[in-house]
């Protein structure tokens, strides 16, 4: 049997169907999580530190296992969705003794792409995001915002469909954060993955996302879904917007609310 | 400027050693010390050119012993971590026994290899072989156990192998605490050499390294000599360490901080 081609693309991108998580049998810490997310969508978590949002990624990851439920990724396992999904970590995990272009060639190397494909794509990455006079530094030499940028590189770097970002900007300044959004945008909207990105920042989660998730900690649940329906391309323009800022203020009001305040 | 301050501080050194020197001298002269308690650094600089064949003899044959020893520990402790770090449970079960071979008094054993291979060059690279083992080992398997997790779950999300994390991030990651066990290991090697060979070394002439010929000077009550044995012994270490120090810099100051900055 074949599956139409449009079939395969409007099947949504990632399902989590009431799944459960403790670690080692301890007290629930995610308990009967659904979840859609259709292709091409970007989906943000907030919540209250400890309510399971990084949790949530590695599972979608196939980085830690579930106790019951079944998530679906582009139809697959996760594990063996892998190839099609970067994850992208709040500090940049670099390797040290690499330069910045062989930090960005890592995953194409782990995957044993010949070297002179490796070369030139690394390249086009490094330009693609503005790094291409850094190519030969050492992560020690980078700004924080730098480092961001070569994970990032290095996570497109295999061409991934589905991208998960766990708090990627949480240690930067509010300009250079502000910058990468902007900057992330448009690399979405250049290549068209799809993004689950878990964030702390309210303003950030509204900009970014078509869909933002409210968690509730012990056990961590979705307490609400927040549709954010400003037009893409968002720009700097976006961000006084009327529509924006009512967005940011009602997920606030949201977010404090499952804090119980 | 910087050459200026170059030659000034090596200007320091040597005051201060000619110093040193001027001050030792004075204490034979206001204690009247016989040459056979204290030797003026005059006659010790006399029997190194006058002996120094045999020192050189004696001091090559050490070096010899803690240089093997040290390579043999490098090798074998750096595979031994990374057997460690490839399970838990093998680590919990043997690693208790490398802390025994730090603790084994040196000076116990030595005899028994005497007794099992007779003594020589072999007998005595053995013993600094051994007391380098566990501070490689130690050191080298923090290192490789000491990734971070997401770095791990990084590799893992690309499909690495087991091999790839060992070689492309556990090693690399590895090789600072290697480094600081491989210094800890120069300084050691060269005690156990000496000390090896006070038990294990050759007696045939020509053969034995600085213990040996420590304990010769000793017994012919030639002061002099013996510190001129003492002196070579301890520009061994001089010398392993700041090689280790060198090859430390070679290898990690493009990235590592501590090599950087110069701090530890
Ligand atoms: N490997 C682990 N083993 C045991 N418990 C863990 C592990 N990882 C996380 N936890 C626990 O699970 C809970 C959720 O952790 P998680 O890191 O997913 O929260 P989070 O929402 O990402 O928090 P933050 O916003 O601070 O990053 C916490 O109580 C944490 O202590
Ligand atoms: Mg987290």
């Amino acid at each position: 049997m074949t599956i139409p081609l449009n079939d395969a693309t409007q099947r949504p991108h990632v399902v989590l169907d009431r799944i459960t998580k403790s670690y080692g049998g301890g007290s629930p810490i995610l308990d009967d999580i659904g979840l859609t997310v259709r292709r091409g969508e970007f989906v943000s978590l907030v919540g209250p530190s400890g309510c399971g949002k990084s949790t949530l990624l590695k599972l979608i990851a196939g980085l830690t296992p579930l106790d019951s439920g079944a998530i679906s990724v582009d139809g697959m396992t996760p594990a063996n969705a892998r190839e099609t999904v970067s994850f992208i970590f709040q500090d940049a995990t670099l390797l040290p003794w690499r330069t910045v272009s062989q930090n960005v060639g890592l995953a194409l190397e782990l995957e044993r792409a010949p070297q002179e494909i490796r070369q030139q794509k690394v390249d086009a990455l490094l330009k693609l995001v503005g790094l291409e006079h850094a190519a030969k530094s050492y992560p020690r030499q980078l700004s924080g915002g730098m480092k961001m940028r070569v994970s990032i590189a290095r996570a497109l770097s295999t061409r991934p469909s589905l991208l998960l970002l766990d708090e990627p900007f949480g240690a930067l300044d509010e300009i250079s954060r502000d910058r990468l959004n902007e900057e992330l945008l448009r690399l979405k909207a250049e290549q068209g993955w799809t993004a689950i990105f878990v964030t702390h920042s309210v303003a950030e989660a509204v900009f970014l996302s078509s869909r933002v998730l409210v968690l509730a900690p012990h056990p961590g649940r979705i307490a609400k879904e927040i549709e954010i329906d400003l037009p893409y391309p968002r720009t700097a323009e976006t961000r006084s917007l009327d529509a924006y800022e009512d967005l940011v203020a009602l997920t606030g009001r949201t977010l404090r609310g499952v804090h119980g305040l | 400027m910087t050459m200026r301050r170059v030659l000034l501080r090596l200007l320091n050194a040597i005051t201060l050693f000619a110093l040193l020197l001027f001050l030792w001298q004075c204490i034979i002269w206001v204690f009247h010390l016989a040459p056979y308690v204290l030797p003026t650094p005059w006659a010790i600089a006399r029997v190194v050119v006058q002996r120094f064949p045999a020192l050189w003899s004696s001091l090559l044959t050490s070096a010899i012993a803690a240089g093997g020893g040290l390579l043999a520990s490098i090798v074998v402790g750096v595979a031994i971590a990374m057997l460690f770090a490839q399970s838990r449970w093998l680590r919990e079960m043997l690693l208790p026994y490398t802390i025994l071979l730090q603790t084994v008094p040196i000076v116990a054993i030595a005899p028994l290899l005497l007794m099992w291979i007779g003594p020589g060059l072999f007998a005595v690279t053995l013993v600094a072989f051994i007391i380098c083992l566990a501070p490689i080992i130690a050191n080298t398997t923090q290192g490789l156990i000491g990734v971070d997790r997401n770095m791990v779950d990084l590799f893992t999300m690309h499909n690495a192998t087991r091999a790839q994390i060992l070689w492309k991030l556990r090693l690399p990651h590895a090789l600072p605490a290697l480094f600081t066990g491989i210094r800890i290991a120069s300084g050691i090697s060269v005690i156990g050499a000496i000390t090896g060979d006070l038990f294990a070394g050759s007696a045939t002439v020509g053969q034995g390294g600085l213990g040996y010929s420590i304990t010769y000077a000793l017994a012919q009550v030639q002061t002099d000599y013996l510190f001129a044995l003492v002196f070579a012994a301890t520009m061994l270490g001089f010398f392993f360490f700041f090689a280790v120090v060198f090859l430390e810099w070679c290898f990690l100051h493009h990235w590592h901080e501590s090599v950087q900055t110069g701090d530890r």
